[in-house]
This record gives structure tokens, sequence and C-alpha cells, in this order.
């Protein structure tokens, strides 16, 4: 007794291969293997060949790469943020910070690169956090308006004191030895950052943050030292920002005050947005897809401003998981749609 | 030593701008003590618990806990010193499992300390504390999102929350409201319990019958004053405090 369907719903269902390789036992053929394995190798050994194989292909992708780069280590650090309940809209901070350190102990003192990155990188973290603890109380927007604002003022200060350069910056600073090391130096930074933030996350030490983001108070009265507990966070995060900002000034063999700039700030945000906030990959997946379309859109100047506003708004709207999650939930499972065989009564 | 009393609040007093919402509040409570606090909506409990706990600094008074001058301490700081409180909104973290609630509380410096153990053991030891306030065990509840909780749950994780940081005094605002009749009586049995380990026992309550079921004294607040303390009859046969709460719902109650 079959009746004629009345309509169709979307059924989601996991797909064998997801529930059979979700369980470590189950690992039984070479397909399931692969079906686990292979979507994190792949983008892994695409990283590192491309540094050597890339060079053939053509030196402007290199660069454009070592843009996406940088902007995924930002957007990565943003995101250990946001886990926390700490929205940033000023990352460039910690990436002046970072670079203008290198600039100062490059220039200053003569380091090389080799010591003056991963010095920068500490230095300006903790100068980063240092400068932020009083300002660890303010919650939700009034930390992000706060984090907004402090790259500008660090860029007036440098303009009003002339201090490290002034306008002019610091130039002539030491490259890196070749573009080949300056890919792997930056890729390296990457997938050590993404895999660190995320067993971070998932551990114990991250569970509080979670709580933190849901009720600060409650971690309050759970006897956590929750401006200790930020901090932390904040130096964590500010590191791979740090970097980001001590590379490209020896990339450039310049600092000065675009060190700051707004684009530092926003592009990462949007990246994160894109890719879906508080996976870490999804900060890489949307790093590498606003990267490249805002070298494609070059001609358009500043316009461009207005695709990433677009963009944001567009993702939190319609697809607020962000495009990562979107695609692992698709691996994972197939829709199809299937009849509806009862009418459904008074609704 | 010895002399001094559990908890001494001390002439406490709190001013919002022009309102004083606790002034000159003085008590002592003994070890092992379960004291309530009432008073009509807006008589300064909640901030009292606050100055106490610390989470509102004093315009003026102190608060001494096991003898220990507790100004200028933050609330964590009180918190480790053996001081656990419940809120009256019960917020809890709303993405997290029901039970990582009580992990938060079970991983705290303090119990860490006392209770030791690994990460997996906290899990443990929070579906237990669960158990103890009355989620049945082999449910699928303490793997829910604690977002999707209904009320009573809330308030029985609230106290699971204190109850998972070993503390020596356990404040609870207003535990009660929000629960049914039935949440009630199967909670009372583990307040009693709670005593008989020794705890010491704040509660700020609307819900009087109930409470007089638990506390050996009470002390009534009105417009932030304290105007009567006593065993809970005594309390009640004082005019001032029939008068505080005329026409408050809580008459019909008590
Ligand atoms: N953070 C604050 N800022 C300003 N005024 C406050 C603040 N907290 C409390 N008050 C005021 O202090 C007074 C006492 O409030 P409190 O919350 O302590 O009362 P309560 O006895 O707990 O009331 P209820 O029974 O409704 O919970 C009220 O007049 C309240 O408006
Ligand atoms: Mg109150």
């Amino acid at each position: 007794m079959s009746r004629a369907p009345t309509g169709f719903r979307r059924e989601r269902i996991d797909r064998g291969i997801k529930v059979r390789s979700d369980d470590i036992f189950a690992l039984a053929s070479l397909r399931d293997l692969s079906y686990l394995i292979l979507p994190r190798a792949l983008p892994v050994a695409a990283l590192l060949l491309f540094p050597i194989v890339g060079r053939g292909i053509s030196p402007y992708w290199q660069t454009v790469v070592l843009s996406t780069l940088v902007i995924a280590l930002l957007a990565l650090s943003w995101d250990l943020l946001a886990s926390a309940g700490l929205v940033s809209l000023g990352q460039a901070f910690f990436f002046g910070l970072g670079g203008y350190t290198a600039g100062f102990l490059n220039s200053g003192l003569g380091l090389s690169p080799f010591l003056s990155i991963p010095l920068a990188t500490l230095l300006g973290a903790a100068l980063s956090t240092l400068l932020l603890f009083p300002l660890l109380r303010l919650r939700g927007i009034y930390f992000g308006m706060i984090t907004f604002a402090l790259p500008l003022l660090c860029m007036r200060v440098v303009e009003t004191t002339g201090l490290l350069g002034g306008t002019e910056g610091l130039s002539g600073l030491t490259p890196l030895p070749s573009r080949t090391v300056e890919l792997y130096v930056i890729t390296l930074a990457v997938l050590v950052t993404a895999f660190v933030f995320r067993r971070l996350s998932t551990s114990d030490w991250g569970l509080v943050y979670q709580a933190i983001r849901d009720n600060d108070r409650a971690v309050v009265a759970a006897g956590f030292d929750i401006q200790r507990r930020k901090a932390q966070v904040v130096f964590l995060a500010a590191l791979p920002a740090a970097f980001a900002g001590a590379f490209v000034t020896h990339r450039y063999q310049f600092v000065g005050m675009p060190a700051f700039a707004l684009d530092y700030s926003t592009m990462p945000l949007t990246a994160a947005v894109i890719g879906g906030p508080g996976s870490f990959l999804g900060a890489l997946v949307g790093a590498f897809l606003l990267v490249p379309l805002s070298e494609l859109m070059r001609e358009f100047g500043s316009l461009r401003v207005v695709v990433y506003s677009a963009m944001l708004l567009g993702f939190t709207i319609g697809l607020p998981e962000g495009l990562f999650r979107f695609a692992a939930r698709k691996y994972g499972q197939f829709e199809r749609l299937a009849p509806i065989e009862e009418p459904s009564h008074g609704k | 030593m010895g002399s001094e009393p559990f908890l001494r609040v001390q002439n406490l007093t709190k001013a919002f701008g022009k309102v004083l919402a606790v002034m000159d509040v003085s008590f002592d409570l003994p070890r092992g003590h379960a004291l309530g606090v009432i008073g009509p909506n807006g008589s300064g409990k909640s901030t009292l618990i606050n100055l106490i706990t610390g989470f509102v600094r004093p315009t003026s008074g102190k608060v001494f806990f096991q003898g220990r001058d507790l100004a200028g301490l933050a609330p964590h700081q009180r918190v480790n010193l053996g001081m656990a409180r419940s809120f009256q909104m019960a917020r809890p973290f709303y993405n997290l499992p029901v039970y990582k609630n009580v992990v938060i509380p079970v991983s705290s410096p303090r119990s860490r300390k006392h209770m030791g153990g690994e990460f997996g053991d906290r899990d443990e030891a929070a579906i237990h504390l669960l158990e103890e306030v009355g989620f049945e065990r082999d449910s699928a509840v303490p793997f829910k999102k604690a977002g999707e909780l209904p009320h009573g749950y809330l308030k029985r994780l609230e106290l699971a929350r204190c109850l998972a940081l070993d503390p020596d005094l356990i404040i609870l605002d207003e535990l009660f409201s929000g629960m049914s009749m039935s949440e009630i009586a199967g909670i009372l049995p583990l307040l009693e319990k709670i005593k008989a380990a020794g705890k010491t026992l704040v509660m700020v309550e609307h819900r009087l019958r109930e409470l007089f079921r638990v506390v050996d004294s009470v002390i009534c607040l009105q417009f932030g004053e304290k105007i009567a303390a006593g065993p809970p009859q005594e309390v009640m046969a004082q005019k001032e405090v029939a008068e505080a709460y005329l026409g408050a719902e809580v008459t019909a109650d008590a």
C-alpha cells in the first residue's frame, strides 16, 4: 500500500564511509584511509611543494601566495582571540608592533633576520600583551572598538614623535636569502600555528576560554583569574601576528606607518568570517580565497573594501558557519530529496 | 584564633550613585550554620552577596572570612579561599555540554588542589556531581548543550557548579525561584546533607516556607538595612518584617 508522495523534503545522511571512518577501529580499506587522510594531507603537501614548484609557474603568483600566508597568520591569530570572546578589529596592532620591533632589531642592533624575526615575534607579542592588559576588562563591542583604535593611535604616535624613522620609516633592512626561503619560513609558520592552535583550543586549557566567551562571571565564580587567562590568550594570539609583521618587514626591507594599515585588520577578520570562525582551518580557507581575489581586483583600488564588506555581510547572514564547516559537512554527508508520504496535519 | 567567627560582615555599605543598596549591615556567622537572607524586591540581598563574594566593592565596611580580612581580594581569590556562590540569574555556559559546565569549576585551582586528578577523571567527577543534584545518571541530559536545559535544571546546575569547588561556605542567590515544588522537595535532602557535612550556608530566598526548613536563622533586609535577625519564627513575628512584606506576594505564602 504505497501512497502517492505529497511532496519532497531534503534529507541529510552521513556517508557510510564517514560513519565507518569516525570509528578508528573500523578503518578497513585503503579507500577509508584515503577518505580520512587525503583532505588533510593534500593541502599540506601542496603548501610544502609550492615554494619549489611555484617558481616555475609564476613569480607573480608566488608573491600572492606570500601575502596570502601573511593574512592567514593574522586570521589564525584573530580566530584564537575570537574563541576566547575577544573580537579583534585591530590585528594591525600586533602586526605593526612585530614589524617595528624587527625593524629596530635589524637597523638599530644589526641582528640578522634569522635572529630578529624570532625575537620580534616574542618581544612584539609581549609588548602587545602589556599594552592591551589594562583593556582586557572590556567585553564585546568595547574590546573591538579599542582594538580598532590602537593601530591608528600607534600610527599617530610614530608620526608625531618621529620615533623609529617617523613618517619615513626604517629602510634598507636585511632581506631573507631567497624567495624560496621566504616561502618556506612563512609556510611552516602557518602550519605550526594552525596545528598548535587547534590542539590548544580542544584542550582543557581551551575549554576555559569557551566558558569565558559564554559567561565570564561564572568563570570567575569558578575561581579562575580571567584577567590572567585573557592575557595568556592575547600573548599566544599575538605571536603569529607579530611574526607576520616581522616577516613582512624583512621581505620589503622596510617598515613604516603602513605596518599599522587598516588592511591588516580588515583582511584577516574577513578571511576568518568567510572561512568560518572557530576551526582555524576556516581562517586558512578564507585567506586563500580572499587574498588572491583581492589581488585580481587590484585595479579597483580602494573600492575593494566595498567587496570585503559585502562578503562579510553576505557570509554572516547567509552562511554563518563559514565555507570550511559547510564543505566539511558536504564531504561527510549527502543530501537527497525524500518523498513525503503523509500529508502533515494541523500545521 | 578560635574565637573568630567563620564569617563576619562588619558595617557593610554600598551606594550606587544616590541609591543606598546596602546600608551598614553587620552580622556574624558561625561555622556550620545556615543563614537565610530575606527581604522584599530591591532590598539589597543580591548586593550583599556581591559584596561578600567580591563581585562588588563596598563603599565602606569589611568582610572577614575564617579570620581573614578580605579587603582588596578579587572574587576568584575569595573562591579559592573556600567560598562558592550561585547567581540569581542562572546563566550556564550555553555552548558547552552540561557536564563540561561542571568540569570548569572542577578544574579550578582550588578543587584541583583538593581532588587532584586528570582531565578524564574530571569528566567523571562532574557527572557524579550532576547526579548528586538530581540529574538522572544514564540519561542523555548531562551531554546535552547547556543552552537547551529547562529552567529547573539550570538552577540545579548552578548548585552543582558550587559544590564542584568543594567550598566551606556556599552562598545561594534564590536557588528555589523558578523551581517546581517537586524539584525543591528533591533538593531539600541534599541541602540537609551539605549542612550535615559541616558546610556553612547562606541562602537568599523569597520562598520562605521552603527556606525555613533549611536555615537556622534569618536576617531581613529592607531598603538595604538589616531590620531583623534571629530564628525564623521570631523574625517573622516582628512587626517591621510583616510591614516590609505587606503587599508583597510572599505574605500569602508565609
Ligand atoms: N549594578 C548596580 N547599579 C546600580 N544600582 C544597582 C546595581 N545593583 C543593584 N542596584 C540597586 O540596588 C538595590 C538593591 O538591589 P539588589 O539586586 O541587591 O536587590 P535584591 O534584594 O536582590 O532584589 P531581588 O529580590 O529583586 O533580587 C536596587 O535598588 C537596585 O536597583
Ligand atoms: Mg536579588
